[in-house]
């Protein structure tokens, strides 16, 4: 077993605050959130001081910056719209992500009770919660996203395996071929080396 | 006289053309005249033979010219490419391979594709620490230097990006191998395998997961599960021979053979034992897979095989008219090595066994080769990838059946070039 490997002897124990200082992941049970807490109010302000202008005053996305609210019964349409309301699982990634990573650009620069009160705000954004709502460690848990239901484990090895493990034609495989679509029509490839625009037109 | 001379031709080479459909016709006309003249007599004698050149009197470069050299000028259109409209901004993006344009297995690391999440950040080996904590014996600080100091592993792994022709699910987007299939690279990697630094900190039984991140503002935090972090995951700090380029997670990187790209950590700081995943944002909003009941698949590791014809493709027409015929491309899978790719130049009615220019490798890119002599029609031309399990690449239609459109990664369906009879070839979709 691993425990039982021989160690070279090399590195160094980490020390407390080293652990502190960069083990700050959030799981889905709550393990690794800190004390502290922040209302909807409050994170409105915070958002639209460090977020709105990429994600929008409401969340709801500048350009194409990510928009973090809306979308809800959108995942089984023609381009879903995936956010934390309609699409993530858990509250525990929101809180984990933009605290790390956010806001672009300048991350790690908020506070753990600016991120309780932003993530509150975000809730707020979805419809999730009432404009009074305060979120903290204590009550992050009973907080359950609409989609976190919405994940299957990979399935590869039952859906797709036993289709495509399989004896190949070589010859006779089909009578006729027609082309069915062409990238030429859509015209979105950049031309030259000095070109990172579309050819002409975006194609969204 | 069959071509102009060299040194015009430099001058115009390496732009290739204002538009694709100039070079186009400017090679097709060259390949007219060229026709049959393989076995063809002179027309007259080649100035180039006939007349002492340039480089044949005077004298090129000495050896202190360059110290680390760059490809020379006219390879100038084999780089990385960018597409402006794919991502909000060139910060969290991507960029291509000109996997068209390369040759053999080996990804050179000046134009292999790029991913990040937040930059390519600039982290000193002098600046390095690699952190391992959560459910060990003793929670550890590695430097630079020490990781040097433990046995080290050198392989060979193909690295895509679980967004590899993610373009293409809904129809044929864009044109040219580059774009539909250059998110991927092949290194040969030397490092620590993850498993003895894991036992340097003494994992704790109730250790099931790992979580890896780096040092970079986005973190890219990922979980996984410890059998493959003890099985083949390497540390790495070295590719092709060298440093890791900056781009590529210098100093250090890590390598998880067979997955998706977004796992391989780049800028490796910190790696955590615990008893269940984290579901990061990387592993909960992204990599991802939406099927066409709105449900999701969630840790889809494994890339499935794939495979490309390279040339010739939208960037590469055939421009020496009809005759002997090089049709080559790569092949690779996650979950063993290639045995076989089949080739077809009739849309899949019939199809022709490649030649792989070696054994296929676990987790590697192969190289293929069809020898074809093309009688100058119209071709519908696809590769079909068959790993080590029996694995046979999939059409599009039949990952649709099972997926539907809104997948956005894992599309390793078969792909079709259309070459026309002027040797142009298009990105289409067939029945």
């Amino acid at each position: 077993t691993p425990a039982l490997a021989e160690k070279l002897g090399l590195g160094r124990a980490a020390l407390p605050e080293e652990l502190a200082a960069w083990d700050h992941d959030v799981r889905p049970d709550g393990l690794g959130l800190p004390e502290g807490s922040g209302d909807v109010l409050t994170g409105e302000e915070l958002f639209s001081e460090h977020c709105a202008v990429c994600h929008g005053e409401f969340a709801e996305g500048v350009d194409n910056w990510p928009k973090l609210a809306g979308g809800m019964g959108t995942l089984d349409r023609d381009d879903p719209l995936k956010t934390v309301g309609s699409y993530w699982p858990y509250l525990s990634t929101t809180w984990d992500y933009v605290h790390r990573s956010m806001p672009f650009g300048n991350a790690q620069s908020l506070s753990d009770d600016d991120v309780y009160a932003i993530v509150a705000y975000i809730l707020y954004s979805n419809d999730l919660v009432d404009d009074d709502f305060v979120l903290s460690k204590e009550n992050f848990t009973e907080v359950e996203l609409p989609n976190a239901g919405g994940f299957i484990i990979d399935d590869r090895d039952t859906t797709e395996l036993p289709l495509f493990i399989r004896e190949p034609c070589m010859t006779d495989c089909k009578e006729t071929v027609e082309i069915t679509a062409h990238a030429t029509v859509l015209d979105v490839t950049p031309n030259d080396t000095t070109d990172d625009a579309p050819a002409a037109g975006a194609a969204e | 006289m069959t071509d102009e001379p060299e040194t015009t031709k430099a001058a115009s080479v390496p732009q290739i053309a204002t538009t694709r459909r100039g070079f186009l016709g400017a090679g097709v006309a060259a390949g007219g005249a060229l026709l049959g003249a393989g076995a063809a007599r002179a027309a007259g004698p080649d100035p180039l033979i006939t007349e002492i050149q340039p480089w044949a009197q005077g004298l090129g470069d000495g050896v202190d010219a360059t110290p680390y050299g760059l490809p020379i000028r006219f390879e100038g259109d084999v780089v990385r490419r960018n597409v402006g409209w794919l991502t909000a901004d060139t910060i969290s993006s991507i960029n291509f391979t000109p996997i068209h344009a390369l040759d053999g297995t080996i990804t050179p690391q000046g134009c292999a594709f790029e991913r990040h999440h937040s930059g390519a950040i600039e982290l000193a080996k002098e600046d390095y620490r690699l952190m391992i904590n959560g459910l060990v014996e003793t929670p550890l600080i590695f430097t630079y230097a020490d990781l040097e100091r433990f046995p080290r592993e050198t392989r060979t792994f193909f690295l895509e990006c679980a967004a590899n022709t993610g373009m293409e699910w809904a129809g044929s987007q864009l044109n040219g191998a580059q774009f539909t299939h250059g998110m991927i690279h092949n290194m040969e990697y030397t490092g620590v395998p993850l498993r003895l630094l894991l036992e340097e900190a003494g994992v704790k039984p109730e250790g099931k997961w790992v979580l890896v991140e780096g040092a970079d503002a986005s973190s890219n935090g990922r979980s996984i599960p410890l059998e493959k972090a003890m099985d083949d995951c390497l540390v790495a700090f070295k590719a092709n021979g060298e440093a890791l380029r900056k781009e590529h997670g210098y100093p250090v990187r890590l390598c998880v053979p067979g997955w998706e790209g977004n796992m391989w950590i780049k800028w490796l700081r910190r790696i955590e034992v615990g008893d269940q995943p984290w579901e990061q944002r990387e592993e909960t909003s992204k990599y991802t897979d939406t099927l066409a009941d709105g449900t999701s698949r969630k840790w889809t590791w494994v890339m499935d095989a794939k495979s490309v014809v390279t040339s010739p493709s939208p960037q590469m027409p055939i421009k020496h008219g009809p005759g002997p015929l090089v049709i080559t491309g790569l092949a690779w899978s996650g979950r063993g090595a290639i045995t076989r790719v089949d080739v077809t130049v009739d849309g899949g009615k019939s199809w022709m066994p490649a030649r792989l220019a070696a054994p296929g490798q676990e987790m590697a890119v192969s190289r293929f080769y069809l020898d074809h002599v093309w009688d100058g029609s119209e071709m519908l031309v696809q590769s079909r990838a068959i790993d080590s399990t029996g694995y046979v690449q999939p059409t599009k239609t039949e990952l649709r059946d099972i997926r539907g459109l809104n997948s956005i990664y894992h599309n390793n369906c078969i792909q079709t070039w259309w070459v026309k009879a002027n040797g142009e070839a298009e990105n289409v979709e067939i029945s």
